[in-house]
């Protein structure tokens, strides 16, 4: 094969690669984008004056201090031709607000040239916040001072309304309860086996480098399997140690030709934290409701 | 010694293979399936159970409107006769039939909303706002649920035909394909409420 044949083959390929990815790198772009979560108070279309901002954002702090549950505000400049109902279940499944397991978030998303007010109630709020009071909070609370130009006092009042409305509801677990982990203790075992059969296999006349690779590799996978096990990570060493060991001094007959264990698991990560603030991890339903001014 | 070695390999290595090859994870998504299902049926419940009420306060107001009554009572009748089991999601005519009538009754109920833009008085009434205010979080909350469905069953129909799992679900498991739940024809909007 020469030279001219290989790059032309080469260009094809690259071509075909573009047209495969061009799509997929494009299609995103369209959509409006979810602005990334920066705090309590998310003012991208800055409707709200400097004062108020942090006046809302502490109240809603202690407000989750105190109940546990999130409520954000997103503003928006323009939904640009985007359904609101279906930006908004975005923004909640991107940001998870609320409190994983307890789904007590809930949004209040204003578009500001559309002139339309969402609230959206993370599950475990709807028995209390449901959407009729949602409703009634847009109509009677917000609505009426945002047609009077009344732009941060409508959405202190529509905030307030929303504290009001779900107050209680979770208050005695409180903040900071302990998002829970996947764990996978069989996972772990199946593969601790595996790697020194693998280990074993490998050093199997090198007794001390098997004890080793062992001792190093098992609280790695144990890390990867039940990060909750903490500083009894360490017991692994030995642990690890004495498989490696045992599995080298084990003459282990079978013909070559590696095995694949199977991948496919992978720790749990938790949304990343931006500006001290992130949401616990609360799913969305869809409740809440519309409406504009 | 060494046959217990063997058969500690052998039974580490099947169950590496099988849930590697998709054993377990083929599963967990027909599961995931169902429990979308469920939301589904639990939403959509949702909205015919706020119909007898909607028709009582329309019917105070619009006693002209008799016909557009009668279609959301019937539509709302036929919803209720047809209910889909988790394991009818795999049958292709059962859930056409499913969605027919949850189409139907969606449609009738856009109707009538478009009616009562006719009666200003209706429209001022607090228990009619309240219920249009339900229905619409419902209308939104079907929508969320029909569309997560549709991504599990897109994610489980993708699943067992992908290899290897696809060996072992046409050798061990046997799960069927589910159908997705299609939004009928004009129903794809929800019925507008507009103040």
């Amino acid at each position: 094969m020469n030279r001219s044949v290989l790059t032309s083959r080469l260009n094809s390929v690259a071509a075909v690669v573009l047209f495969v990815l061009l799509p997929c790198c494009v299609s995103p772009l369209a959509a409006l984008e979810v602005p990334p979560l920066t705090g309590r108070v998310n003012d991208t279309a800055s409707m709200v004056s400097e004062q108020t901002r942090e006046k809302l954002e502490n109240m809603l702090e202690q407000f989750e201090k105190t109940d546990s549950t999130q409520i954000v505000l997103l503003t928006i400049p323009s939904l640009e031709g985007e359904v609101l109902e279906v930006f908004s279940m975005k923004v909640v499944e991107k940001w998870k607000i609320g409190q994983e397991n307890l789904d007590n978030g809930a949004l209040l998303l204003i578009a500001r040239d559309e002139r339309k007010i969402r609230i959206e109630v993370g599950y475990g709020l709807e028995g209390r916040l449901t959407d009729l009071i949602a409703g009634r909070i847009i109509s009677r609370e917000i609505v009426p001072r945002f047609r009077n130009g009344q732009i941060d006092e409508g959405i202190s009042a529509g905030l307030v309304a929303m504290i009001n409305a779900v107050r209680g509801e979770y208050k005695q677990d409180g903040a900071g309860s302990e998002p829970a982990q996947d764990s996978d203790p069989f996972g772990l075992i199946f593969i601790l086996i595996f790697a020194f059969i693998f280990i074993g296999r490998v050093f199997h006349n090198k007794p001390k480098t098997a004890a080793l690779s062992g001792g190093l590799s098992s609280p790695v996978l144990g890390l990867m399997f039940l990060p909750q096990l903490g500083f009894w990570l360490l017991a692994l060493i030995p642990v690890g140690i004495l498989g490696g060991l045992f599995m080298s001094s084990l003459s282990i007959a079978s013909s070559g030709g590696g095995f694949y264990t199977g991948g496919g698991y992978g720790g749990s990560s938790s949304g990343g934290f931006g500006g001290g603030f992130s949401g616990g991890g609360g799913c969305f339903g869809g409740g809440g409701a519309s409406g504009g001014w | 010694m060494k046959r217990m070695t063997l058969l500690v390999l052998i039974t580490g290595l099947l169950s590496v293979v099988l849930s590697g090859c998709g054993y377990n994870s083929l599963q967990v998504q027909e599961e995931s399936v169902f429990k979308a299902w469920a939301d589904v049926e639990s939403t959509l419940q949702r909205r015919a159970d706020l119909i007898p009420n909607l028709v009582e306060t329309v019917k105070g107001y619009a006693k002209h409107e008799q016909e557009t009554l009668q279609a959301v009572i019937e539509a709302r009748a036929k919803v209720g006769s047809m209910q889909i089991s988790a394991k009818d999601l795999n049958n292709p005519e059962a859930m056409q039939q499913f969605t027919a009538a949850q189409g139907g009754l969606s449609s009738a109920l856009s109707r009538l909303m478009v009616v009562v833009e006719r009666y200003p008085d209706l429209k001022a009434n607090q228990s009619f706002l309240d219920l249009q205010n339900q229905l619409e979080g419902t209308e939104n909350r079907i929508n969320v649920s029909r569309q997560r469905y549709n991504t599990a069953v897109s994610n489980f129909n993708g699943a067992i035909r992908k290899f290897p799992a696809s060996l072992t679900n046409k050798f061990l498991l046997h799960l069927e394909r589910k159908e997705y739940f299609k939004a009928e024809k004009g129903a794809e909007v929800a019925p507008k409420v507009t103040f």
